[in-house]
């Protein structure tokens, strides 16, 4: 075990243009994907808290592909879009936008409708509303929603070189066909890494953000 | 013309019972209006349609001589104070914020903005030092307190308050109550206050409006609605707790007979009353004492007239 870990380290140290170019594109294709996600994800929560009808198809059918395994999508995706990057990136954002939207419009539906009818009762706009009361008041959660968001993005990163994109998944799907265990693991470590550091960063802006809102730090 | 005029106003949710059932009442320049009924009675109802957050199906409502249609909502609403249940403070933003909302939403300087939130809190009766807290850091009354400095803001002629005094202790609401009456007297806003509790709606209205089902059912003075009722439902309605209220906001000094217009003076070594205390307490003070009438003494303790049961009658056949 520790052989296998010195291993792994040796790996790092011979191979570390090829781990940092890596994880530069993995970095890279998460940003892209978490860029479009929070867009995409926030403004159809803002949308379906606005129009209430729309909540439940919406949702279901987030809901629904959500359930479907990445595998099978990305085996869908390489039918439709062919293998690389742009099919690599369609499926990290398709299944990044559950948390995204589910938590804002949560967010925004639970605020309290004494604070929205004062707002309004006070001649507050609709697009006023929305950012000086509705996005400020949602913040927390919609942050909450965004980090469960990126570490999954940069975690299902990973499998995303299975249709042909780069990242970090290369060198763990190089380390399981030529039966090298140390890059597999080498790949994943930074996959991990990668993603905690994020989480902790996001989660000390989450709490701040909690904290301005709420006055609390709980939950 | 009067500041609010509602003309035929009725409402009805899915065609079905009217909850504002053809309406017409009008309120002027400087009244302090409360409205107050059984739930259900439509009070709210009216209050929200005065700044447009319930639309109504027939008839009129016009503010400042002007139609509800053809006013800018947004704008409408900016002018009148708002002030509901539990307040509806921002909990994202300072006590400063809060209060400076409005101007904000107008545009004003910043700096117009600190200058005015710093004055109202005083008006209200909190320090200066809250501007920069938060409000889950306030107590209810207080947090009360700013939402009337919140609606004054834009310097509103006509302010709404739905049941503001709902959700805190009875020795706060006593407080607050006392405070809103001096505002208004000194503030000369047009106040329309909806109410649950008949002591408020007597103890603060200049005009008392009393609904059910949707009408109006009496509209008049406290002497009006407590000593001439129009209907049984009025009298049912306002029952002896309201008379109560009424002699526990009556003041000697509204009553009592300066010796001016005393013919005969009586002896000055009787029991004594001040002229800020109410009729409840002379009353008190008069059965207790066993006596006819009490001695009215002003701030610098001087005798200036003479307290009796029967002031208080000529005060209601005004």
């Amino acid at each position: 075990m520790i052989q296998f870990m010195r291993n792994v380290g040796n790996l790092y140290r011979d191979r570390s243009e090829f781990f940092i170019r890596l994880t530069m594109e993995h970095i890279y294709l998460s940003f892209i994907a978490i860029v479009l996600i929070a867009i995409i994800g926030i403004t159809i929560g803002i949308t379906i808290a606005k129009y209430r009808k729309l909540a439940e198809p919406v949702l279901s059918v987030v809901n629904f592909i959500y359930t479907i395994p990445s595998i099978a999508l990305f085996g869908i995706l390489v039918a439709v879009t062919g293998i690389g990057n742009r099919s690599a990136l369609i499926a990290l954002v398709v299944y990044g936008m559950l948390p995204m939207i589910r938590n804002t419009y949560v967010a925004i539906s639970e605020i309290d409708d004494l604070i929205i009818e004062s707002a309004i009762g006070m001649g507050t706009t609709g697009k006023q509303l929305l950012l000086r009361i509705q996005l400020p008041l949602a913040l927390p959660v919609i942050i909450a929603g965004f980090r469960i968001m990126v570490v999954m993005t940069i975690a299902l990163g990973g499998i995303a070189s299975f249709i042909g994109a780069g990242g970090l998944g290369v060198a763990i799907w190089r380390g399981i066909t030529t039966s090298f265990p140390e890059m597999t693991v080498a790949g994943s470590l930074l996959v991990a890494l990668l993603a905690i550091v994020v989480d902790l960063v996001l989660g000390f802006i989450e709490k701040i953000a909690r904290k301005k809102v709420l006055g609390t730090v709980k939950n | 013309m009067s500041l609010l005029t509602f003309t035929d106003v009725s409402k009805s949710y899915d065609n079905q019972v009217r909850v504002i059932d053809r309406l017409s009442f009008s309120i002027e320049k400087g009244e302090f209006i409360t409205l107050i009924g059984p739930s259900g009675c439509g009070k709210t109802t009216l209050l929200k349609m005065i700044n447009g957050l319930i639309p109504f199906d027939e008839g009129e409502i016009s503010v400042k001589d002007r139609s509800l249609a053809d006013w800018d909502l947004i704008k409408l609403r900016r002018e009148i104070g708002y002030v509901i249940q539990q307040i509806g403070l921002f909990p994202h933003m300072t006590i400063e914020k809060n209060i400076g909302y409005v101007l904000s939403l107008l545009g004003r300087d910043p700096e117009d903005q600190r200058e005015k939130a710093k004055e109202l809190i005083k008006l209200v009766g909190l320090d200066a030092g809250y501007l920069s807290r938060y409000p889950r850091e306030l107590s209810g009354g207080q947090k009360q307190r700013v939402g009337v400095a919140r609606a004054l803001a834009a310097d509103p002629d006509i302010i709404l308050m739905d049941e503001p005094f709902g959700a805190v202790d009875d020795i706060t609401r006593k407080v607050l109550q006392d405070e809103m009456k001096a505002l208004h007297q000194k503030l000369k806003k047009t106040i329309v206050f909806v109410t649950h509790d008949i002591e408020e709606a007597i103890k603060l209205g200049t005009r008392i409006v009393l609904m059910d089902q949707g009408k109006i059912v009496q509209a008049g003075t406290k002497e009006e609605m407590l000593f001439s009722p129009a209907t049984e439902f009025t009298k049912r309605f306002l029952g002896s707790k309201s008379f109560n209220a009424y002699l526990g906001q009556l003041a000697i000094e509204e009553v009592y007979r300066p010796y001016d217009q005393l013919i005969n003076k009586v002896s000055l070594d009787k029991e004594r009353i001040f002229i800020k205390d109410t009729a409840m307490e002379g009353i008190r003070k008069m059965i207790k004492e066993n006596l006819q009438s009490l001695v009215v003494i002003n701030e610098e303790d001087q005798a200036v007239g003479e307290f009796q049961l029967q002031d208080i009658q000529q005060k209601i056949q005004l």
